[in-house]
C-alpha cells in the first residue's frame, strides 16, 4: 500500500508540475500585443465584504488584458482607507460612505447593500414593525409569544462593532450600540445565515445579496419586508427600500491610467452582471 | 548533557569541524529567542498609543467592550480565553493520551497504524472546518438544551477537537520512545501489563507528554477562527457553559478590520495581554512539570 | 508497538476499556468528519478541479493557483524552518543542559511564540514582511511568517527525540574517538528519525491548518502565482473565503477541503519515504 501510494503521489505531483509549466508557457507572446492593452500592476485592498467582487472584476479584466496584474487583498474597511492614505495600494475598497475626516481620499459609488432582517423559514412572523424590531433588539420583547404566539425565546443576532452594516442598522432603528442586548454576535453575513437557518428562533441582519442568493439555493430564511416594503435588491435598486449601505472604491490624488481603467469597467454593463451575481446592486 | 570531549582540547581534534558547528548551531538557535524579541517589540510599538488616551483601569473597571463609544472591558475576554482553554485541555488531554495508549499497546498492529495516518491528517485540517462543522452540527444540538447553542460548551468542544490530534501524535511519540531497556527490565522482574505502562513508561515518557500539553495549550489559546464561528462573541463573563462568551483572539478577529486609532491600540494591546496570560500559564507549567524546573 | 504480557488484573482491564473508549470516539468522531466532507464535496469535484482557476469568486472552476500556492508556500517554509530547527533543536539537546539559564530562556520563549495567536502573527506577518522588509504579499512572506509558527512546535519535538536516546550512545561513540560532527549526523539524527519525522508531520500538518496568518501574508489573489514574490492565496484561505465570505460557496469550500485532505495524506506518505531513504544513507 506505502509503494503504491507513493508511485501515486509523485505522479499526481508531476503532473501537477507540468500543467505548471504548461499555464506559463501559455502566456502570449508580447510581440502581438495589440497597441491598446493595459500593462503593469495594480493594488486593491481593503473590505473582505466587497473582496471577492472585486477580485472577480480583476480576474475579467486580466483576461481581456493578459499583461495586466491585478491584486486583490483583504484586511477591512480600514485597511482599505489606511493604505491609501499611505500611498501602498492604488485602490481601497470602503463597505460604507465616508465620514466627514476622510475626505481626503476620493469615492468611486460601486454598488449599493441592502440590509434586511432575517428569520428562520419556518417562523410564522411575516413582518416587523419598527418599534417591533426595536423592542426585539433592546430586550424588551424576549419571547416570540407576543409577535407570533409561539412560546420560544427570541435569538437576537447582532454584528460586532464597526461593520458598517451594524452602523447602518443602529442609525435607522436610532439606537445606540451600548443599549442593544444581543444573544449572539457575528462577524460576517455567512455567519449569520449559518445560524438563522439553523435556528428556528433566532434573528438577524444581513445583507439582502447573501440572502437572496441563499433563499435561493434553498437555505432555511426568509427575509421579512421593512416599512411594507420587501426585502429584494429589486426594491433597493427602484429606491423603495429604506435600509441600504454603499460600497465605495476610493483612490486619493489623480488616478493612474490603470486604476483609471479598472474604475471605468466596473462601471460597464458586464461589471454590472457580475454584481447583480454577487448580490449588490449596480449603480444606474 | 554537554559531550564529555571538550572542545578546548584541541589536541585530538583541532578547530575544524566541531567549533564551526556549535557556531552555526548556536547562531541558529538564537534566531529563536530574536523572532520572539520580533514580535513583542511589533505587539508593544502598535499597543503603546491606547495608553496615551487611555488609562489601563479603565481595561478593567469599564461596563462594558464598546470602543466606539469609549469604553474598553477586557475582563470578561481574559476570562473567556482562560475559560475556554481550559476546558478544551480539560477534555482533550486525557482523551489524547489513552487514545495514544491504545495506540501503542492494546491495538491491533493495523488498527494503530490507520489511526496514526488518520490523526497525521486530521492536523493538518484547517481549523475552519472544525468551526464550520461546530455551527452546523454543535451549536443547534446545544441549542436544543439551551438557546442560543453558541456558548462556552460549543468553544470548548471545537477547540478540543482541534488540539486533540497533535496531543495524539505528541503523546503517542513520546510513548514509543521509551527505552526498550526499561521495559525488559519490568518485564523480567514480572510485573504486569498495567504497572509497565503506570508504573515504568508513563513516568518515563512524562516529559514528552508535557511537551505536546503545553504546545498545544499555547496553539487552544491562541486558536481564533473556529472559536469566533461558536462561541457567540458576547462581552460578558459567562454565567453557565451555555452562555456566549468572547475570547481575546476571537475580539481581534472580529474588529481589527473595522477598527481606527484608539480601538486599534487596544486590540494589540489585547494582543499582549494574550501574551502575558501564556507567560504565566508557561511559569505555571515550569512549576509543576516533570523535566528538573524547566517545562 | 511495544509488546508487553498480557495478564488481565483489574486494572489492566479498566485502562484498557478506555483507551478503547478514547480510540473509538476519536475514530467515530473524526471518521464522520472526513465522510461528511467526501459527501458534500466530492460531487464538485472533476479533473477540472485540479486544472483549472477559480470562476466566479471560486464557486465554479477550479482551484490550480492554490494548490500551486499552497506547495510553494509549504515547501519553502520547511527549507526555511527545518534548518533553524534542527539546528537548534540538536544544539539544545546536545550542548545545553536543563537547568541552565540559556535553555530555559529558549525553552521559554519558543512556548510563548507557540501561545502567539494565529491572527497576532498574521497581522506580525505583515507588518515586518510584507511592509516593513518590503516583500509585500507574497509567498515568501507567508512562508516566512508560518516558519515562525512552526518553529516550536518542529524544534521541541525534535529535541525531545534526541534527549531520549540513551546516553550511552554518546559515550560509546567518544570513547571511539568519533567526532562531535560524526556522532550526530551519523548516529544519533538516524535513530531520532522517527521522532523528526513526526516533527516534520506536524508542522506540514499545522502549515496546512494555518489560515489566518497567510490571509495577511501571503494574500487573497487567485492568479498561479509566477514567482515567490507573487501573492497567492493557500487552500486554507480559499476554503476560509468560499464559506465564511462568498454566498453559496459552501460545497466548493467542502471539495477544496477534500482536496486537501487527500494532498496531506499524499505529502505525509511522501515525507515519510523520504526519512526513510535519507536515513538509510546516512546510516551506510
Amino acid at each position: 500500500m506505502f509503494r503504491t501510494g507513493l508511485i501515486t503521489t509523485t505522479i499526481i505531483l508531476l503532473s501537477l508540475f507540468v500543467s505548471a509549466c504548461e499555464q506559463t508557457a501559455n502566456s502570449p507572446s508580447t510581440a502581438t500585443l495589440p497597441s491598446d492593452q493595459l500593462t503593469g500592476e495594480l493594488s486593491i485592498t481593503g473590505s473582505s465584504t466587497i473582496a471577492p467582487l472585486a477580485a472577480e472584476l480583476a480576474q475579467r479584466l486580466e483576461s481581456k488584458n493578459p499583461q495586466l496584474r491585478v491584486n486583490v487583498q483583504t484586511g477591512g474597511s480600514s485597511r482599505g482607507l489606511a493604505d491609501i492614505r499611505q500611498g501602498i495600494s492604488d485602490i481601497g475598497m470602503v463597505s460604507r460612505k465616508l465620514n466627514d475626516n476622510e475626505h481626503d481620499v476620493q469615492a468611486h459609488l460601486l454598488a449599493q447593500d441592502g440590509v434586511s432582517i432575517i428569520v428562520h423559514k419556518s417562523n410564522p412572523v411575516t413582518e416587523l414593525t419598527t418599534e417591533q424590531i426595536k423592542s426585539v433588539y433592546l430586550g424588551k420583547i424576549s419571547n416570540w409569544q407576543s409577535l407570533t404566539g409561539r412560546d420560544k425565546k427570541i435569538t437576537v443576532i447582532h454584528k460586532a462593532e464597526g461593520r458598517s452594516t451594524l452602523e447602518v442598522f443602529l442609525d435607522f432603528f436610532k439606537f445606540k450600540n451600548t443599549q442593544i442586548k444581543p444573544d449572539i454576535i457575528i462577524g460576517d453575513n455567512e455567519q449569520g445565515i449559518k445560524l438563522v437557518s439553523r435556528n428556528p428562533n433566532a434573528i438577524a441582519y444581513v445583507s439582502i445579496g447573501t440572502a437572496e442568493y441563499n433563499m435561493k439555493a434553498g437555505t432555511s430564511i426568509k427575509t421579512l419586508p421593512l416599512n411594507g416594503v420587501e426585502a429584494t435588491t429589486e426594491k433597493l435598486a427602484s429606491g423603495q427600500f429604506p435600509l441600504s449601505r454603499e460600497l465605495n472604491f476610493i483612490t486619493k490624488g489623480k488616478p493612474s491610467l490603470l486604476t483609471q481603467a479598472y474604475i471605468d469597467f466596473s462601471k460597464t454593463d458586464e461589471a454590472a452582471n457580475i454584481i447583480k451575481d454577487f448580490g449588490f446592486v449596480p449603480v444606474k | 548533557m554537554k559531550p564529555p570531549t571538550s572542545l578546548k582540547t584541541s589536541v585530538l581534534f583541532p578547530l575544524n569541524k566541531d567549533k564551526i558547528l556549535l557556531l552555526g548551531l548556536r547562531v541558529l538557535a538564537g534566531l529563536s529567542v530574536i523572532s520572539l524579541l520580533f514580535i513583542l517589540f511589533y505587539l508593544s510599538k502598535e499597543a503603546i498609543p491606547v495608553f496615551k488616551n487611555i488609562e489601563s483601569i479603565k481595561f478593567f473597571t469599564d461596563k462594558s467592550w464598546h470602543p466606539l463609544s469609549g469604553e474598553y472591558l477586557l475582563l470578561p475576554m481574559i476570562v473567556g480565553s482562560l475559560l475556554i482553554m481550559a476546558g478544551a485541555m480539560l477534555f482533550s488531554i486525557p482523551l489524547g493520551i489513552f487514545a495514544a495508549i491504545l495506540s501503542q499497546f492494546y491495538a491491533p498492529a493495523w488498527f494503530a497504524n490507520v489511526m496514526q495516518r488518520l490523526v497525521e491528517i486530521l492536523s493538518g485540517i484547517p481549523s475552519v472546518i472544525y468551526g464550520f462543522m461546530g455551527i452546523i452540527v454543535i451549536v443547534p444540538l446545544l441549542a436544543r438544551f439551551e438557546a442560543p447553542g453558541t456558548s462556552v460548551l460549543a468553544g470548548v468542544l471545537v477547540l478540543s477537537f482541534i488540539v486533540l490530534p497533535n496531543i495524539v501524535l505528541i503523546s503517542r511519540n513520546a510513548l514509543s520512545q521509551v527505552d526498550a531497556i526499561h521495559i525488559d527490565n519490568a518485564m523480567s522482574l514480572g510485573l504486569s501489563r498495567y504497572a509497565i505502562i503506570r508504573h515504568v513508561i508513563l513516568p518515563q515518557a512524562k516529559s514528552g507528554l508535557f511537551t505536546g500539553i503545553v504546545l498545544q495549550s499555547g496553539r487552544a489559546i491562541g486558536e481564533t477562527l473556529a472559536v469566533l464561528m461558536v462561541c457567540g462573541n458576547v462581552v460578558q463573563i459567562p454565567g453557565s457553559i451555555f452562555d456566549p462568551v468572547r475570547t481575546l483572539t476571537s475580539n481581534i478577529a472580529l474588529e481589527m478590520a473595522y477598527a481606527m486609532d484608539d480601538h486599534r491600540s487596544a486590540l494589540f494591546l489585547s494582543g499582549l495581554l494574550l501574551m502575558g496570560v501564556v507567560l504565566i500559564i508557561i511559569l505555571v507549567a515550569e512549576k509543576i512539570s516533570p523535566r528538573e524546573n524547566t517545562v | 508497538m511495544n509488546i508487553l504480557p498480557t495478564n488481565n488484573n483489574a486494572a489492566d482491564t479498566l485502562l484498557k476499556i478506555a483507551s478503547w473508549i478514547s480510540g473509538l470516539f476519536i475514530l467515530l468522531f473524526f471518521g464522520y468528519l472526513l465522510f461528511d466532507i467526501t459527501i458534500n464535496g466530492i460531487s464538485r469535484i472533476d479533473l477540472g478541479f485540479f486544472h483549472n482557476t477559480p470562476v466566479n469568486a471560486g464557486r465554479q472552476g477550479g482551484i490550480f493557483p492554490m494548490l500551486i500556492s499552497t506547495l510553494w508556500i509549504l515547501a519553502l517554509c520547511l527549507c526555511i524552518a527545518l534548518p533553524i530547527g534542527l539546528a537548534t533543536a540538536i544544539y539544545l539537546a546536545e550542548y545545553t543542559n536543563e537547568k541552565q539559564t540559556l535553555t530555559r530562556f529558549i525553552r521559554r520563549s519558543l512556548n510563548i511564540i507557540a501561545g502567539v495567536p494565529s491572527i497576532v502573527m498574521g497581522l506580525f506577518g505583515y507588518a515586518f514582511f510584507v511592509i516593513a522588509l518590503q516583500l509585500g504579499f507574497s509567498i515568501l512572506s507567508g512562508a516566512l511568517t508560518l516558519a515562525f509558527m512552526v518553529l516550536p512546535l518542529l524544534i521541541r519535538s525534535i529535541e525531545d527525540s534526541l534527549r531520549a536516546i540513551p546516553q550511552s550512545y554518546r559515550l560509546n561513540a567518544h570513547a571511539l574517538g568519533l567526532s562531535q560532527w560524526r556522532i550526530i549526523f551519523q548516529i544519533l539524527l538516524p535513530i531520532a528519525s522517527q521522532g523528526i519525522l513526526l516533527a516534520v508531520i506536524l508542522s506540514i500538518g499545522r502549515a496546512m491548518a494555518e489560515t489566518a496568518a497567510l490571509l495577511y501574508t501571503s494574500g487573497y489573489v487567485m492568479r498561479t502565482p509566477d514567482s515567490m514574490m507573487d501573492s497567492g492565496r493557500s487552500l486554507s484561505v480559499h476554503i476560509f473565503d468560499l464559506s465564511m465570505n462568498v454566498p453559496g460557496g459552501e460545497q466548493s469550500a467542502y471539495a477544496s477541503a477534500l482536496v486537501l485532505i487527500v494532498l496531506l495524506l499524499m505529502i505525509n506518505i511522501f515525507t515519510a519515504f523520504i526519512s526513510q531513504i535519507i536515513v538509510n544513507k546516512s546510516i551506510r
